[in-house]
């Protein structure tokens, strides 16, 4: 008998509570909205073990990568020398190579496993079923998290959400640099995902666009565009008519192409400064 | 408001901040980290993530100059900054001869993303052990045709020229109209 809904009426930290709770085993089922994509969280004994998204079967060495335990190199070495292609091969080529201990890839997929799920507290709404019994496919490798901490994370994470979508309610606009930042900007620490965020910032493209490019999701895209904006770095658009951008994939950034007289002016400038 | 954007790249600790920051009219953004391993003797303060330094051309127009990190271990960053860039200027310091192999491997790669028009800038030229850019560029084993500019980053005028060379060969490859043959 399978558990079934929406996201919309049981949230999911209130079907992860009753897992815990009821020490449940199966694997619960998500049907994002839209573009969200789909996951499958799997259970046992009201603790999580496996989880995949949009039904992608990852392979261990890419999860390692993914979560930067391994580098690109390394996880290339190791496929190459896999013959099965299970995650326990590819486990145990990773600690015969002395890349990294049984604890260190145990590590590395929890880590993963929560950013995966703590990505799917920002779906409002989506319709889930729940399978008792259910276990993830034998050669995958699964570890046990504790739900008590996700749950609580999870929540947190919800109210972020609440409060960002309320500070930046519109995607469909593009930023721009500050023009004249006010703050010390000798002493801003970005992250990585910042910079990568600025270095596409221009204004034609819009916030939207700027993530599905860099493929960040939308939680993290405001998180990171809201952070810019309180350090004063970037701006937003606001269009005076409200013309949503066409949700187009984005081919390149759009640093566009330039002809002979914008170089001219470039050139001329200098010559004076 | 449009925008252009140059990277600046060169091996750690070659100049490239000092570089943006002579001609960027905003302070140089950037992502420096106390540095914690053997490279320490070097100096103390590593850019991590890019600089980024703008130069307003004329009310919607500006050009950003973007600065990649140093260190090796940043270099997955590269490729990103490079996206969309009307040219790429290669650092090298020029008085550490054992810079120079990565200086070429950077410059290898830069090229390997796009064939953007780039210049090499000997830098720190008023340095009494700096090789002169012409003995540079046969140690790089750079071809005849590259150009190797003499530096000095901390010198605004110097980095200025540097700038302007890089943006004549672009101009002189954004063929939309008969080139009249420039003279070097
Ligand atoms: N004498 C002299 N010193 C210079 C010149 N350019 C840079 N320097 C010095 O060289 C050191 C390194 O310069 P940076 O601008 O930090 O080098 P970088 O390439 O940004 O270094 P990383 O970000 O660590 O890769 C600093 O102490 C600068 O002051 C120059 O033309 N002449
Ligand atoms: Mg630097």
């Amino acid at each position: 008998m399978a558990l079934r809904g929406n996201l919309k009426d049981v949230g999911l930290n209130q079907l992860l509570n009753l897992i815990n709770l009821a020490r449940k085993t199966g694997a619960l089922t998500l049907q994002g909205e839209g573009s969200a994509g789909n996951a499958h969280l799997f259970f046992k004994e009201g603790k999580l073990i496996q989880a995949s998204m949009n039904s992608q079967v990852i392979r261990l060495t890419d999860i390692l990568v993914k979560v930067g335990k391994l580098t690109p190199d390394q996880a290339k070495t190791v496929n190459a020398r896999s013959k099965v292609n299970t995650d326990k091969e590819l486990g145990l080529l990773i600690i015969q190579n002395g890349m990294l201990s049984q604890n260190d890839i145990i590590q590395g997929v929890k880590s993963y496993l929560l950013e995966s799920v703590y990505r799917l507290f920002t779906w409002r709404a989506g319709a889930f079923r729940f399978d008792a019994n259910i276990l993830p496919p034998e050669e995958r490798i699964t570890v046990a998290v504790s739900l008590d901490h996700l749950i609580l994370e999870g929540s947190r994470r919800v109210q972020e959400w609440e409060q960002l979508r309320d500070e930046l309610p519109d995607l469909d606009v593009p930023v721009k640099l500050a023009q004249r930042p006010e703050a010390n900007l000798r002493d801003i620490n970005l992250s990585v995902e910042q910079w990568k965020v600025i270095s596409f910032v221009n204004a034609h493209n819009t916030i939207r666009q700027i993530a599905s490019f860099l493929k960040i999701d939308e939680f993290q895209i405001r998180r990171i565009v809201y952070g810019l904006q309180t350090a004063g770095l970037i701006e937003v658009i606001r269009p005076a008519a409200a013309v949503s951008a066409p949700a187009l994939p984005l081919a390149a950034p759009t640093f566009r192409p330039i002809g002979r007289s914008v170089l001219l002016r470039v050139i001329d400038r200098l010559r004076k400064i | 408001m449009q925008t252009v954007k140059m990277v600046v790249t060169g091996p750690f600790s070659s100049g490239k901040t000092a570089f943006i920051g002579s001609v960027s009219e905003i302070p140089v953004v950037r992502t420096e980290r106390k540095i914690s391993d053997n490279t320490r003797n070097i100096k103390e303060q590593t850019t991590v993530a890019m600089d980024f330094g703008r130069i307003t051309i004329d009310k919607d127009l500006a050009l950003y100059l973007f600065g990649t990190p140093g260190q090796k271990r940043f270099d997955f960053m590269w490729e990103i900054l490079s996206e969309g860039m009307l040219g790429f200027i290669v650092i090298v310091d020029s008085a550490r001869p054992e810079t120079f192999r990565e200086a070429r491997r950077i410059l290898d790669t830069f090229r390997s993303y796009s064939n953007t028009p780039f210049v090499i800038a000997a830098n720190k030229q008023d340095d009494e052990d700096a090789w002169p850019p012409d003995d540079l560029k046969i140690a790089l084993s750079l071809d005849q045709d590259m150009r190797v500019l003499p530096c000095i980053a901390t010198d605004k005028n110097s980095v200025k020229n540097v700038l302007l060379e890089l943006l004549y060969i672009i101009l002189e490859s954004t063929a939309d109209e008969p080139k009249p043959k420039r003279k070097r």
